[in-house]
């Protein structure tokens, strides 16, 4: 029950960021990272998860 | 090698008015349609008074005013097909040149240290990596904050428009004078092809459903800045086969919802960027097509024609970017703000641009009374301060004019390779500089040896340095008057 972040992918725009309605993502270091414990993959939120439905890379905001 | 700058000195150094030929009548650039070269006694004085010192809004003043942009907002909420968001966006930001993204407090330091260093600077932008309205807490945190610090710099953002209309109010509440949408398209049918899609209400769209948003998004944003007296200007991304003759729908509504320039730009698809465009083997217009639909436009919303598609993080006149020597690791790591170059600079350019109009002014009469029905291409060398101030080797990049019964006017830029680095002449980059330059007629520069004169002679093209540091319509006047006037140049004074 959580995204996570492929770095590698990442292009640090930091969108999912401001977009998460759990405040579950923050940069860490060198990249953006989801807490695993806060997500609720926007279930009862929202009817896609914002941080995917955002990024502008695809495959990089995926289910952990 | 130091840093094209316009010194002061040679902004207050040579006037132009003895050289100019006797019997030179005034006259005002006929084409209506020149908008962002217009001056002052062509339009409203409160709007001239708005865009007297932006580069961007004026092409007048784009001989003065420098610009900087801060990239302090990385987040975007479309996709574009021309915008690699893996790396620097394509048309926001030059490939190949690494920007640096900087918080609201970086961005502050950044602007003080290049008001402390560039004289001419006057705007500061943000315009991305991302969208500037979308990424609104970074944009509003560096506003407030370098507004705070330096009460007379122009703030300006670059906007795709999706969320616009939700940031309307606090961009005319901060001042927020100028505004630019990227338009491309008012038919949503064709916006699917450009955008494969947007992030809105918390959600991703795609297809016309995506494009429909979009285009209501932007076209009510565009009437709301409107509204409020904030001058827009719409960038147009022509994509050949795509929105091309569309672009021509696309001026008439912006004009009618009252956009106060129009800048169609070319699109940029290098396969080695990674763009959508780009690995579909989607082309870039060609300099002669753009040139031949900016012409079709003329007539309805101003047209914009001196824009270098500058990146996301670009310092300093249009034509150079001097973004590399003020890079984070470059600056103080404390600076106080010191108004006394910007302030000496503008007072020398009250003066001078003064001066130049009148000139201008003059020149134009001159071409109008040649009565001659041809027209010259001309292109000039200059770094800046409207004069032939820049040496045929050392010239990044040639501002093209057209003169013709019209009078005279900006059609374009054309970059080129530096014919002369560091001293030594390169004959490749010669070979270069004259294919840049076809159907160019003459060329004015500050200085050019005989050996590029010889060369480029042999390409077609006259070169002169004759009208060293004089106006550059001066210059193109006397010119004109010598090659299709009654009068010979012996008429000079």
């Amino acid at each position: 029950m959580a995204f996570k972040i492929i770095a590698s992918q990442c292009t640090q725009c930091g969108a999912c960021e401001f977009e998460c309605p759990s405040g579950a993502i923050k940069f860490k270091g060198e990249t953006y990272v989801i807490d695993p414990i806060k997500c609720t993959e926007c279930e009862g939120t929202f009817e896609t998860q914002q941080c995917a439905s955002v990024c502008p890379v695809s495959k990089t905001c995926v289910p952990a | 090698m130091s840093a094209p700058m316009i010194s002061l000195q040679s902004l207050s150094g040579t006037t132009v008015f003895d050289q100019l030929p006797a019997g030179a009548k005034s006259g005002a650039c006929a084409s209506s349609s020149c908008g962002s070269s217009a001056k002052p006694h062509e339009m409203d004085s409160a709007v001239w008074e708005k865009i007297k010192d932006h580069p961007c809004f004026s092409e007048e003043a784009h001989h003065y005013f420098a610009r900087m942009h801060v990239a302090v907002a990385p987040a975007c909420n479309i996709q574009c097909n021309y915008c690699n968001r893996k790396y620097d966006c394509a048309n926001e930001s030059r490939p190949g040149v690494v920007s640096e993204r900087l918080t609201p407090d970086q961005a502050l330091r950044k602007v003080i240290g290049v008001a402390n260093e560039v004289p001419q600077l006057s705007v500061l932008g943000i315009a991305g990596p991302g969208d500037a309205c979308y990424d609104w807490k970074n944009t509003k945190a560096t506003f407030e904050r370098v507004a705070k610090e330096i009460a007379d710099i122009k703030l300006c953002i670059s906007t795709n428009g999706l969320a616009l209309p939700d940031r309307v109010a606090e961009l005319a509440e901060m001042n927020v004078d100028h505004v630019t949408i990227t338009i491309n398209m008012v038919d949503p049918r064709i916006g699917a092809k450009i955008y494969p899609w947007i992030f809105y209400d918390n959600r991703r769209y795609t297809g016309v459903e995506a494009a429909t948003i979009l285009h209501e998004r932007q076209m009510s944003g565009l009437e709301m800045l409107t509204a409020r007296g904030i001058l827009t200007k719409i960038n147009s991304v022509m994509i050949p086969g795509v929105n091309d003759e569309h672009l021509i729908e696309v001026n008439k509504w912006v004009k009618e919802r009252g956009a106060f320039l129009h800048n169609v730009m070319p699109l940029i698809s290098d396969p080695a960027h990674g763009t959508h465009y780009g690995l579909s083997g989607q082309r870039g217009p060609k300099a002669m097509e753009l040139k031949a639909l900016q012409d079709r436009l003329e007539g309805g919303a101003k047209l914009m024609r001196h824009c270098r598609q500058c990146r996301a993080d670009a310092v300093g006149l249009l034509g150079e970017d001097r973004g590399q020597e003020f890079t984070l690791d470059r600056l103080p790591d404390k600076v106080t703000y010191d108004a006394s170059k910007r302030e000496t600079y503008r007072a020398v350019v009250a003066r001078e641009r003064g001066d130049r109009m009148a000139a201008k002014s003059e020149a134009l009469g001159m071409v109008k009374t040649a009565g001659s029905g041809k027209s010259l291409l001309v292109a000039v060398a200059t770094k800046g301060g409207g004069r032939i101030n820049e040496h045929f080797g050392h010239a990044k990049e040639f501002q093209v004019y057209e003169a013709s019964p019209k009078g005279i006017s900006f059609v374009g830029h054309r970059k080129v390779e530096q014919y002369c680095l560091g001293g030594r002449a390169e004959d490749k980059s010669l070979d270069g500089v004259i294919s840049t330059l076809e159907g160019v007629d003459i060329v004015l520069c500050a200085r050019i040896g005989n050996c590029p004169k010889d060369r480029l002679k042999e390409g077609g093209i006259r070169a002169t340095d004759a009208y060293g540091y004089d106006y550059i319509e001066t210059a193109i006047g006397a010119l004109y008057a010598a090659e299709f006037g009654s009068e010979p140049l012996a008429a000079t004074a």
